[in-house]
This record gives structure tokens, C-alpha cells and sequence, in this order.
């Protein structure tokens, strides 16, 4: 059974405050370009880092396709339950 | 909102850069002179910033061979090999490089660009998953973009997380394909390709390797850096450009795999665009003989190298981890790196200039390359100069005094263009 009670986006939050190492006031409909400020290598970074974190591989087109804190969780979530 | 808004935030950036000074994206030589030097605002301008590994684009006999095919075989092709049929020359140059590189097959593209757009996407079906490094050339993602396949991408020349990345796909169906470069384009660090080909093997996928910055400059017989590292045999498909080390315009990809040949009825940037014109391919003929028979023009080009890097290195600039024909100054302070870049060019010398992000990281390059062609003294001159914009800008310390130097600085805004550079390229003209 997947684990409906992990809390994906408090974890992609507390990722994306490592990457960008301050405390930040994210909600989901947060838009990572022009609410969170973040430009191509910003992104890429975080990607990354959210890849480590919950041992997935985000495909670009994916990632293209993300434009919110939300969005991304929802990506995560579906590469999540393929996985298993 | 207009069709244009959408650039909004990137003609800002260019405006404030070309407010800057000259615009780096617009740059034009009223000649060209030789390999290694142009002429620019009627100055004679050291060029350190065009890929011509070898110095090929004014070698003689490449010259007379482009003018013979032209007399013989006209201006152009004006069509694609499968519309209007491939010339003699596209089928020996083909069989060339494939002789070269000792592999069974070969295809000629008109650009290097093309060939990575056309044997990614059409390499990679939908089913099959694409594995780039993060700092991958344009053409190698715009590629990947254009395919089926989902694309992922590891941490610039990291194996482990490469090996991550394939772990992950271990159980999915469908073919793996990993694409690297020899050198890469910006720092001109190269790939670490003996671990790159034993993941490949443990893992089951296929390598390409894009020698675009490495073929001609790497290995005994200039085949790259799969040549250098002795791991020919891991490497599935050599992806390759003519506008290098070969001095031309075109690409190509070779291999042995059986099936190669279909992607000649498969591949829709190799099938829907004009082929080469025949003095492209007479000079790149020429070239790629030149590569083989000359050794002596790698060992120049090592030597020029190192006095670039080492001389840079040791003035106190931050430079790319390893020592290539490319050789970059790294400035995180995106401003004085584009004032850097004028007034280099003030002072006759031409690098690119490279911005995030473009770049892999916040900072930015003046990223210069070196030619077999370019003499001592050109390169001496390029220290020098980069040396001295360097203190200039409180890049590096400065033995002057602030005040100084400010008096030297308002005497040099009454005369901005100085004579060093003409000097040092009429000794090599
Ligand atoms: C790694 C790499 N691949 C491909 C290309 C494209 O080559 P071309 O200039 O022939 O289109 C370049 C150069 O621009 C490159 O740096």
C-alpha cells in the first residue's frame, strides 16, 4: 500500500530551504519562477536535490511541466507510486 | 501582451549588456586575416575564442581542394542526399571517417548540431530512456527534447550519480543510452570516461560520446578522448563536428552496430535538409587527412595550451580544473566579466564571453581557445593583457597604488585603443 501519510510537500520544503539555505514562506501554489525567484540553475539544483532525497529521477519533460510548489509534488507522488 | 513579451526579461538582459560596451552576441570582424587573427574596428584583434583547434580553416592544400570542387562541382547541392541524391565526396567522406575512427559506418550531417539532434531523437524511441550530463552542449538537449524518450540527467561528470540514475532504470523496460562529451565546451574539463564505459557495461546501456571539442586534440592519432583513455570499444556512437579541429561546417556520427545504416531513412534532420556543398566537403576531406598525418599540430597545440593555462593560472586567475585548448577565466562578478570582455577587446583580443546561464553555475567565462596556429608571442600577449585588464578591474591585487592607478585609468579613457596588439599580431602576420 503506498504511505498516505507521508507529507511530500513538507519534505520538497524543507529540501528547497536546504538548497536555498533560508527559511522560506512556501505554500503549494507557490510558482518556483516568479514567486520563489528561481532561475534555470536554481531549478536544476533543486531538482537535483529533491532527486536524492526521495531516490527518483525527474524525466526534463516532467520537470518542464512543473511550474508550482504543488505541481512538483504531484510529479514526485506519481514517480513515487510507479516505483513501487 | 504581444507575440514578443514573453522576451521581456531577456531583451532587459541584453539591453544593460550592451549598454555595457560591444555586444557580444554581435561581434563583426570587417576580416579575417589568418587563423588567429581578425581585424576589428580596424584593429588587428588576436582571435582566442574560435575552436580552430589545428588551424586548419587557412591550411593550402584544404584551400585549393575547396577551390577545385567548387569549379568542378558547383556552389551547392541545393537539396537533401534522399531528394536530389549524395555527391561521390558525401559517400567518401563518410567512408573516411568511419576509417578514421575504425568503425564499420558513417554519416554526414550539415552541422554538428543536426547530427546530435538527429541521432538522439531518433536513436531514443519512446520506450527507451535517454541518460545526459547536466552541462550537456545545447544540441545535445535540444536533441534529447526533440525524441520520445524521457530524458534524465546526472550531475556533471559524476559516475556515481550516473550509476544512480541507471539503478533507477535498472527495471524498466526499454533501451538505455548514455550521452557524454570529451571535452566540454565551457570549462574544457573532460569526462571521466574509463568509469563512464564500465557503468555502461554493468548496467547494460548504450554510450554516445560527442568528441566535438576532443577529436583532432586528443589521442595518438587525434580520435579523442576515447582514443586517450584506450576505451574505444565501449563507445557505441562517436558524434563529432567539422567546424572545429577540421575547420569547415558539418557533423557526422560513425559506428559499427549493425543497423546503423537505417537511420539514413529514419533520421529527419539527416533526411529533411540540404546536404554539405562539395568545397565543405573537399576541405574537410583534406582535413581529417591532416589530422591523421600530423601529430606535430596536437603537440603545438598542447604547448600553447599549457603556456594559456599555466600563464593565467599562475597571474592568479581561477580557471577550469584541467588544462585543454579551452581554456576559461571563471568571474562571479557577471558585470566586470563583461567589462573584462570589452576591454579585451579595446586591447586586441578576442575571447568569448560566456554568461549564466549559459554557464553551468552563477558565474561567468571568458572562455578562450587555442589554436596550434597561434604563435608564442600570442599567447604571451594574451597573458599579458588578461594580466593586466585583471588589476585593473581589483581582479587580481595590484602591485599599483589606488591612486595611481586611477591617474593611469584616466589617461587610458583618452586613449582607449593601445598599440600592443597591433604589434603583437604584425609579428605573426
Ligand atoms: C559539444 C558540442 N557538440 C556539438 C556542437 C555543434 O557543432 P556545430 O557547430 O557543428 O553545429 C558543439 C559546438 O558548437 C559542441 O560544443
Amino acid at each position: 500500500m503506498e504511505d498516505v501519510s507521508r507529507d511530500i510537500s513538507g519534505e520538497i520544503i524543507s529540501v528547497l530551504e536546504s538548497v536555498i539555505d533560508k527559511p522560506l514562506d512556501a505554500t503549494s501554489e507557490k510558482d518556483l519562477v516568479s514567486d520563489l525567484g528561481m532561475d534555470s540553475i536554481a531549478l536544476m539544483n533543486f531538482s537535483m536535490a529533491l532527486e536524492d532525497h526521495f531516490d527518483v529521477s525527474i524525466p526534463l519533460d516532467r520537470m518542464a511541466e512543473v511550474e508550482t510548489l504543488g505541481d512538483l509534488s504531484d510529479t514526485i507522488e506519481n514517480l513515487l507510486r510507479k516505483g513501487k | 501582451m504581444s507575440l514578443f513579451s514573453k522576451f521581456d526579461g531577456l531583451r532587459a538582459a541584453h539591453a544593460k549588456l550592451t549598454a555595457a560596451g560591444a555586444d557580444p552576441f554581435s561581434v563583426v570582424f570587417e576580416d579575417i586575416v589568418s587563423a588567429t587573427e581578425g581585424i576589428l574596428h580596424g584593429q588587428r584583434t588576436v582571435l582566442l575564442g574560435t575552436n580552430n583547434y589545428l588551424g586548419l580553416t587557412f591550411d593550402e592544400a584544404g584551400k585549393q581542394a575547396s577551390m577545385e570542387a567548387v569549379a568542378r562541382h558547383g556552389t551547392g547541392t541545393t537539396g537533401s542526399r534522399i531528394a536530389n541524391g549524395s555527391y561521390d565526396g558525401h559517400a567518401r567522406l563518410e567512408a573516411e571517417l568511419a576509417a578514421f575512427f575504425g568503425r564499420r559506418h558513417g554519416m554526414v550531417f550539415s552541422t554538428g548540431y543536426q547530427a546530435n539532434l538527429g541521432i538522439l531523437s531518433t536513436l531514443a524511441g519512446k520506450h527507451d530512456h535517454l541518460v545526459i550530463d547536466s552541462d550537456s552542449h545545447a544540441s545535445i538537449y535540444d536533441g534529447a527534447r526533440l525524441g520520445h524518450a524521457p530524458v534524465v540527467r546526472f550531475r556533471h561528470n559524476d559516475p556515481k550519480d550516473l550509476e544512480k540514475r541507471l539503478a533507477r532504470l535498472a527495471d524498466e523496460p526499454g533501451e538505455k543510452i548514455i550521452v557524454v562529451e570529451g571535452i566540454y565546451s565551457m570549462l574544457g574539463d573532460s569526462a571521466p570516461l574509463a568509469e563512464i564505459c564500465e557503468l555502461k557495461r554493468r548496467y547494460g546501456a548504450y554510450l554516445i560520446v560527442d568528441e566535438a571539442h576532443s577529436m583532432g586534440v586528443l589521442g595518438e592519432n587525434g580520435r579523442g578522448l576515447a582514443e586517450e583513455l584506450g576505451v574505444e570499444n565501449d563507445v557505441d556512437f562517436v558524434i563529432g563536428t567539422f567546424s572545429k579541429s577540421l575547420g569547415s561546417v558539418g557533423g557526422f556520427c560513425v559506428s559499427s552496430l549493425e543497423g546503423f545504416e537505417t537511420l539514413r531513412i529514419a533520421c529527419r534532420p539527416y533526411m529533411f535538409t540540404a546536404s554539405l556543398p562539395p568545397a565543405i566537403i573537399a576541405s574537410t576531406s583534406r582535413a581529417l587527412t591532416i589530422v591523421g598525418e600530423q601529430p606535430e599540430l596536437r603537440a603545438r597545440l598542447r604547448g600553447n595550451a599549457e603556456r594559456l593555462y599555466h600563464g593565467l593560472s599562475a597571474a592568479g586567475f581561477v580557471v577550469g580544473p584541467e588544462c585543454s585548448p579551452i581554456v576559461s577565466v571563471i568571474i562571479r562578478d557577471v558585470d566586470k566579466a563583461v567589462a573584462f570582455w570589452n576591454m579585451l577587446l579595446e586591447r586586441g583580443l578576442y575571447v568569448n564571453l560566456a554568461l549564466p546561464p549559459a554557464t553551468p553555475s552563477a558565474a561567468a567565462f571568458l572562455r578562450g581557445s587555442v589554436s596550434a596556429s597561434h604563435s608564442e608571442e600570442q599567447i604571451a600577449f594574451a597573458v599579458d593583457v588578461m594580466s593586466e585588464v585583471g588589476r585593473e578591474l581589483g581582479l587580481l591585487p595590484s602591485k599599483v597604488t589606488e591612486l595611481s592607478a586611477r591617474r593611469r585609468d584616466a589617461k587610458d579613457a583618452k586613449e582607449p585603443a593601445r598599440p600592443r596588439a597591433a604589434g603583437a599580431g604584425a609579428a605573426t602576420a
